[in-house]
């Protein structure tokens, strides 16, 4: 072997000396531009955003845009987004979620129940100048009843339309096939007739080209960029009042550790939760003075759902759910082997309610609780009693069935919820005690069993609207599959005459305390079923920088969520820290200094690598012998 | 001064000593027309096989997404209030409704044509979703390439003719932990160590995105330069290893070669042996190499893009398979695979310039 270690030659060590300055150089440039009374690492980029005057709140969010049009957008980023542009005709009062006035200063039906009549307001104008009236209200709801592309996002709330008119500009009329309670609640951005009847195909208009976008909201979308941020502008004349903040921002981080880090540095005010901030990163968050992690009611509902016997509508029965689990005093044995504490505590680390009714606490108009003599509270002995009852004898640790068979049970998980297996482990523990075998079955996608109705239990779980119709609607016999394994708008299979009947007349019922006494019914029916069990209702944990936002609207008001509320209270509301008094704006340099070092750690990149590759041809041979 | 006055011995040496194949036999007439017809036939045949994998490609990429058990409608309105009706309504517009074969027959007609029909949730052509997310990532994985590329050889060059040296073991040992490290995370620890900072390292690069969002003309090159470093360190840091070991261990073949010891008793300098002898020969598996990883620059990276928020292809794919939104998969896995096959056939058509050997 010949090869030798030849020192380094005179010149490429001066340029590696060179190197090396400008890497000290950069990082002394870096260590100069944070000290000037900046906290390390926590330079907050509102406070450049003061010196020009205007306020920006920068939102970090996990999804992605799927369209701005309020007629196809689906995911909560968007329709939250439809929510700040355009007005709707009511909104939801943020202590206690009752219809507010949005667009609509007034609303009342007819003594038949059958034709609305809504007073639109003369105060809400457009952002290009021109006046919000029922007309526009009128078109936007008829083009979602003639046009199938149009109907795609919100098509449900008109299905049961019949004619929609505007005699005037103030008033809007709509005439119904059936009652509809939801009146009140049509979550329907209504859109400027003058912009939107240029639109020809709307299937495919996301409304993302030209900015500004006329709206009549509390903001004004000003800009967007695919998978980066959605920007929006304090609308000057809103109704309401205009926003504290002069500009929103919705940022993309893809990553939920890499948005947290972007909370820590300053680069963002807030961060959502996917649905909720992981316990760590909450714990890591609270120990931040100028963090405050925020932690509200959730609007979910974390359940267990069994297999009541899959079928079509015409009643044909498929799929091969555990016959044990058709008999009622099984499945309440199952339910009552729950121990929903240890779950609260050492699943969702606290951070969730314990489950009673079907909907969240949250929703206090139509929330409902089991009587003392109804609850189904954690009792193994009692579980054991009922088994015993229904014909499962305990022998050699296992519950047998008359036809000598062993109870056991497979469970539907999701492989990517981390709560669904640990759940699944405790359950097995406790319901083994039961002498009942689990098996936790975890899938990528549990939809395809689920259809074609082959388990016996799955975990569950729905978020649920201020209006309940629709979650308790996924219960009828109305929305079982046409055909076996067909996807439908079922959850679980469930189809029951005194069910249904109590769902058509909460739906017809225009008085609020009547009809949630109806809904409690309907919760009270499906509690005793056993055909499911609420386990929990996991709360919305996010956080924001205290030093940015002074104070904002939750909803409920009184310790609610910040993220997804129902209406714009949140954004709103915000006010930014500081704006009676000075703030850290001594930091006007941070983003061009961060510029500088960037472009300086970039070029350094560059320059070493073309240094690397030039050193290698031009060494020349005398260097090295 | 021989340094001066020897480059004709050395283009000798390399005629004489390249490789250890015996040479064709002299042609007496006409070698160059034969070995030109010859090549071309090479090249048609290389062409015929990137046309038809790239057709198969299409028919699996057809299949293989319809085997993800899901129904992309009740995904895409999972959680919001649909009735049975407006499912069906979906399921009409998006052609689901129609029968297999017909879906086939239709995406395969519209494909060669190049449209990938409409992204079900984006509601906008595929095509336009890709060409939107696709400088982004070439602007990143392009980089990291040029440089992860540049780098492996430098080092892989260095670490073999040092062969045993401290610097070669630190350097094989640095480049075979960083190749294990999970890049995303890495890419969340720089994110920690750089962006937010810690003890007296300043938070200096931004935490993700490819922009600021308020920056215009050469401003906004630097701002994206700025957001560039970070997720580039990262690339580099994992990709780099690749290129050094396959580059490494080609030249150490090389280096116990004759044509090499008798370079070098011609006389030749050490360096000279080394650049213009060993590592011409060592060159083509890291070329290879090279080449496969540039037909991976398009795919970008999933990972990386997610911790960056980085607004590329990969990103993209991992939406379009978590509906599953069956075009814009699609039309992704062809493009994909598109560029691995095109940089494949490139290689292909390249080597027999690189070594006349290939291609006969």
């Amino acid at each position: 072997m010949v090869e030798r270690v030849p020192p380094p030659s005179a010149q490429p060590r001066s340029r590696l000396r060179i190197l090396v300055a400008s890497g000290a150089a950069a990082l002394a440039l870096a260590a100069g531009s944070i000290v000037p009374g900046m906290p390390l690492g926590a330079a907050p980029q509102q406070a450049q955003a003061a010196d020009s005057g205007n306020r920006t709140l920068t939102v970090a969010v996990a999804q992605s845009v799927d369209s701005l049009s309020p007629f196809l957008a689906q995911k909560l980023l968007s329709t939250s987004v439809s929510r700040l542009m355009y007005d709707f005709l009511t909104n939801y009062d943020p202590k206690d979620n009752h219809a507010v006035p949005g667009l609509a200063t007034k609303w009342e039906p007819s003594a038949d129940k059958l034709t609305w009549t809504y007073t639109i307001r003369s105060n809400s104008k457009w952002s290009d100048g021109q006046q919000a009236t029922a007309e526009d209200a009128a078109w936007t709801f008829n083009k979602m009843m003639t046009d199938e592309a149009a109907a795609q996002a919100n098509g449900s709330f008109v299905t049961n339309f019949k004619k929609v008119t505007a005699p005037s500009p103030t008033q809007l009329v709509i005439e119904l096939k059936e009652p509809q309670a939801t009146m009140a609640a049509l979550d329907v951005p209504i859109v400027p007739k003058h912009v939107w009847e240029k639109v020809k195909d709307f299937s495919k208009f996301n409304n993302d080209k030209d900015f500004p976008v006329v709206g009549n909201g509390p903001f004004v979308l000003s800009d967007y960029k695919v998978d980066q941020y959605v920007k929006l502008k304090a609308n000057k004349d809103f109704w309401r009042g205009k926003p504290k903040f002069d500009e929103l921002v919705f940022k993309t981080y893809k990553d939920q550790d890499a948005a947290v880090a972007a909370l820590r540095k300053g680069e963002v005010s807030f961060v959502a939760g996917s649905p909720a901030l992981t316990p760590a990163q909450a714990a890591s968050l609270k120990g931040d003075a100028n963090i405050k992690v925020n932690e509200g009611p959730g609007r979910r509902f974390f359940a267990l759902a069994t297999n009541p016997g899959a079928q079509t509508k015409d009643g044909k029965k498929f799929g091969n759910g555990n016959k044990a689990l058709l008999d009622q005093k099984v499945r309440q044995a199952l339910f009552l082997s729950i121990d929903r504490k240890t779950i609260i505590d050492k699943v969702f680390q606290g951070h969730a309610v314990e489950g009673q009714g079907y909907i969240p606490p949250r929703f206090s108009e139509y929330a409902w609780q089991p009587s003392a003599t109804q609850s189904l509270a954690y009792d193994p002995a009692k579980a054991g009693k009922l088994l015993d009852q229904a014909g499962y004898e305990l022998k050699d640790g296992k519950r047998v069935g008359k036809d000598g068979k062993a109870l056991d049970l497979r469970i539907l998980c999701h492989a990517t919820d981390p709560n669904d297996k640990a759940i699944g482990k405790y359950l097995k523990e406790w319901w083994g005690k039961l002498g009942v075998g689990l098996k936790v079955d975890c899938l990528d996608d549990v939809s395809v069993p689920w259809y074609a109705g082959e388990y016996d239990l799955a975990f569950d779980g729905w978020s649920v609207n201020p209006d309940p119709d629709f979650v308790l609607g996924i219960h009828t016999c109305a929305a079982l599959p046409i055909k076996a394994k067909a996807s439908a708008s079922t959850d679980n299979f469930i189809c029951d005459k005194s069910y249904d009947e109590l769902y058509k007349k909460q739906l017809a019922e225009y008085d609020p305390a009547k009809r949630a006494d109806l809904v409690g019914q309907m919760q009270s029916w499906l509690y005793d079923s056993g055909y499911m069990s609420v386990i929990a209702y996991p709360n919305a944990v996010e956080a924001y920088r205290t030093d940015q936002i002074k104070s904002i609207t939750t909803m409920p008001e009184a310790a609610g969520n910040i993220y997804g509320q129902d209406g714009y209270w949140s954004w709103w509301s915000a006010v930014p820290a500081g704006s009676d008094g000075g703030d850290g704006d001594s930091d006007s340099g941070s983003s061009s200094t961060g510029l500088v070092i960037g472009i300086v750690v970039a070029v350094v990149v560059l320059a070493g690598g073309g240094f690397l590759i030039s050193r290698r041809r031009r060494t020349t041979a005398d260097e090295r012998e | 001064m021989t340094a001066d006055s020897t480059p004709a011995l050395v283009k000798q040496a390399d005629a004489d000593t390249d490789g250890p194949a015996p040479a064709a036999p002299p042609a007496a007439r006409g070698p160059r027309a034969r070995n030109t017809k010859a090549y071309l036939k090479y090249v048609a045949t290389k062409i015929v096989g990137a046309a038809v994998s790239l057709f198969a490609v299409l028919v699996t990429s057809f299949f293989l997404f319809r085997l993800i058990p899901s129904d992309p409608v009740k995904q895409m309105t999972g959680g919001r209030p649909v009735s049975a009706e407006q499912l069906e309504s979906l399921r009409r517009q998006f052609g689901l409704d129609q029968p297999m074969w017909q879906q086939f027959t239709s995406y395969v007609g519209d494909a060669l044509t190049g449209d990938f029909g409409t992204s079900f949730q984006f509601h906008a052509p595929v095509m336009d979703k890709i060409t939107e997310a696709l400088p982004a990532t070439l602007l990143l994985t392009g980089t990291a390439y040029v440089l992860y590329s540049a780098l492996g050889i430098w080092l892989g060059t260095r670490t073999a003719w040092r062969n045993g040296s401290k610097s070669d073991r630190f350097n094989t040992a640095l480049a075979l932990t960083l190749y294990s490290v999970p890049a995303f995370w890495l890419g969340l620890l720089l994110i920690i160590v750089f962006s937010v900072g810690v003890g007296p390292i300043p938070g200096m690069f931004p935490t993700g995105g490819l922009e600021s969002g308020n920056e215009t003309g050469f401003a906004y090159v630097l701002d994206v330069a700025h957001h560039m470093v970070l997720p580039v360190i990262t690339l580099v840091a994992v990709g780099y290893a690749q290129t050094l070991l396959v580059m490494r261990s080609s030249l150490l073949d090389e280096m116990g070669s004759d044509y090499l010891t008798t370079a070098r008793a011609k006389g030749l300098r050490d360096d000279t042996v080394r650049r213009r002898h060993a590592v011409p020969n060592a060159m083509l598996p890291t070329f290879t190499l090279m080449f496969v990883n540039l037909g991976h620059v398009v795919a970008g990276q999933i990972l990386v893009e997610t911790v960056f928020s980085w607004p590329g292809l990969g990103g993209l794919f991992y939406q379009g398979l978590s509906v599953p939104d069956l075009p814009l998969v699609q039309g992704l896995f062809f493009v994909f695979a598109t560029a691995v096959i095109l940089a494949n056939t490139l290689a292909d058509l390249l080597y027999p310039l690189l070594d006349p050997r290939v291609g006969r």
